[in-house]
């Protein structure tokens, strides 16, 4: 370190380089999905916003399916929310609270479950939702996400209360709290946030998952499994503006998830 | 907890009667449990089990007429071949770049927190939205092929079915423009969890900070990055809609396929004995986490 001036300019220009690398294609699909069809079909494409117009996004939007696959998106995203939180909470708190016998093989089969490829899931679920009346139907799509963000939700939910102290806990019963009231004075404050992450990152799984959702349904369509099914039909522009609609909540999820990023993925994933 | 301690201690002393209790009820923990539990196994254990039966049973007993069916397939081998291909060339090239992502940020530049947003959101970007994204960079008259023109370079058909290599380019680019955020936040929360001590210590020493990384900071990041290698692996193999959206069908990838299978072919059996093959192999990189987590109990976190 013998320059630190050369060396922290060194840093910058390399963190840059990444940062464009990053940001530069985000840029362009914001660019093609806000160009008008006319501007679309010059040769070369314009690499300068100079005549944006809304045009290719509202055709998006117009064209048919999108509104309902929209909603549908939305529906399973916010069920996968509140069932694999039903379903993980439970469990997440047990895992953090009692040590019980066959912990240790809950946490292996939890761990192997993320293992399991999205495809043999789908393909199988198929045939058993046919059979019960349940393929085709936004509940479906639901309880497959739902399968698929369970593992996670545990982990990071159990994370959460394990970094919530036991002694305050207790202190409040001392005071004279039942163990409901210090339960929901001491400890539910303290993990909201924590929880409200693995919420959020639950129904960020099932807005971004295309396979399965493609796989069990045939008119009730999620926006991915929407915009890949009609892919191979479907003009560039149209392309364009389903991955800028695509894309733009992802912006909106990082911005809110920031803080918990670290201890989410690294409490869960290794 | 009480029931944490009853059972080992009836079972070392069987002479003594067991102490008096109410009635005997499920104790709490295994009560939280049980749903996750019984979902869990409704769809994931009762899958597998029902895709074996699709992909070995035919309309009179067991077969490897499906097998035989998914292994004669022309795109078969070739979506092997580029589904390996794929991992074994981009998983050490993004370990590579997510390294050097957070080394970079350890060196705490200004605008570290800028930095670190803009490379992780890709984290919540799907497949298919980084595919469409990358799709208006290389289609023929998109921005790669304006940036030449502006350059006065003549454009290339990046995308066009007879040019696999610029192809396969363009998948592995998009999957690294990607999925790199998923290794680099696992590195970065493994770097914080690594004392500054030794490598002040090496410095101290005189240490080069090439010796430091060698010798000092990798080791003590191993177990992180195995995590992430293997999660990487499973997560490689299922590659799929970033390839649909740049390439259509043109490279075969297996997760490609037995979408094809399913969707195009209508053929469930043969698709869900693709999807054993991926299964399979996943379930090989599933073995090499669980013996890591054994030989080291620390990196389940």
């Amino acid at each position: 370190m013998r320059r630190p001036w050369a060396r922290a300019a060194a840093v910058q220009a390399a963190c840059v380089a990444i940062t464009l690398f990053m940001a530069v294609p985000m840029y362009l699909i914001a660019l093609a999905a806000l160009s008008s069809r006319e501007s679309l079909n010059r040769f070369p494409l314009p690499l300068l916003p100079t005549d944006l117009s809304t045009e290719t996004m509202s055709a998006f939007l117009r064209s048919t399916g999108v509104v309902p696959a929209f909603l549908n998106s939305l529906q399973v995203g916010l069920g996968t929310l509140v069932l694999s939180l039903l379903v993980g909470v439970p469990a997440g708190w047990a895992l953090a609270r009692y040590a019980f016998r066959g912990k240790e093989p809950y946490q292996l089969f939890l761990l192997l479950t993320r293992a399991l490829p999205i495809v043999v899931l789908s393909v199988p679920l198929a045939k058993v939702f046919l059979t019960s009346g349940l393929y085709d139907t936004t509940y479906a799509v639901t309880l497959l996400h739902t399968a698929l963000a369970l593992p996670t939700t545990v982990l990071i939910t159990a994370a959460v209360f394990v970094g919530v102290p036991r002694d305050q806990e207790e202190a409040a019963m001392i005071f004279g709290a039942t163990p409901v009231q210090a339960f929901l004075r001491v400890v539910v404050p303290q993990a909201l946030p924590g929880v409200a992450a693995a919420a959020m990152f639950a129904f960020v799984l099932s807005w971004n998952e295309v396979l399965g959702a493609t796989i069990l349904t045939l008119n009730q369509r999620t926006l991915p499994a929407q915009v890949l099914s009609t892919l191979s039909d479907s003009p560039l522009a149209y392309r364009f503006a389903g991955g800028l609609a695509l894309v733009l909540p992802a912006l909106l999820f990082i911005a809110l998830m920031r803080r918990y990023m670290l201890n989410m993925w690294g409490a869960t994933l290794r | 907890m009480t029931e944490l301690a009853d059972q080992p201690v009836l079972r070392e002393r069987p002479d003594r009667p067991a102490p008096r209790r109410p009635a005997r009820r499920v104790p709490t923990p295994v009560l939280l449990i049980a749903p996750s539990l019984i979902f869990m196994t409704a769809l994931f254990v009762w899958p597998t089990v029902v895709a074996v039966g699709q992909a070995f049973t035919g309309d009179d007993g067991p077969t490897a007429a499906y097998v035989r069916r998914m292994v004669d397939d022309p795109s078969f081998w070739p979506a092997v071949r580029y589904t390996a291909l794929l991992i074994v060339v981009l998983i050490p090239i993004q370990f590579a770049f997510a390294l050097t992502m957070a080394l970079l940020l350890r060196e705490r530049p200004r605008f570290a927190g800028v930095y670190f947003y803009l490379w992780v959101v890709p984290l919540a970007i799907s497949d298919l939205a980084a595919g469409l994204v990358w799709l208006s960079i290389f289609t023929d008259r998109g921005y790669l092929n304006s940036v030449l023109d502006h350059l006065g370079v003549a454009g290339y058909s990046w995308l066009q079915f007879d040019h696999p290599v610029t192809m396969f380019l363009a998948v592995m680019v998009a999957e690294l423009w990607r999925a790199t955020s998923l290794v680099l936040v696992i590195v970065v929360a493994g770097l914080q969890g690594i004392p500054k001590d030794y490598d002040e210590a090496a410095a101290v020493f005189g240490a080069t900070y090439w010796q430091r990384l060698r010798h000092v900071l990798l080791p003590q990041l191993r177990p992180s990055l195995q995590v992430a290698v293997i999660l990487r692996t499973i997560l490689a193999l299922q590659t799929f809609a970033v390839a649909q959206a740049l390439t259509g069908r043109n490279l075969p990838l297996l997760v490609g396929e037995t979408y094809r299978w399913y969707n195009a072919l209508l053929n469930p059996n043969v698709a869900a004995a693709l999807a054993l093959v991926v299964l399979g192999v996943s379930l090989l990189a599933a073995a090499g986490y669980l013996r890591l987590l054994r030989e080291h109990p620390e990196a389940r976190g």
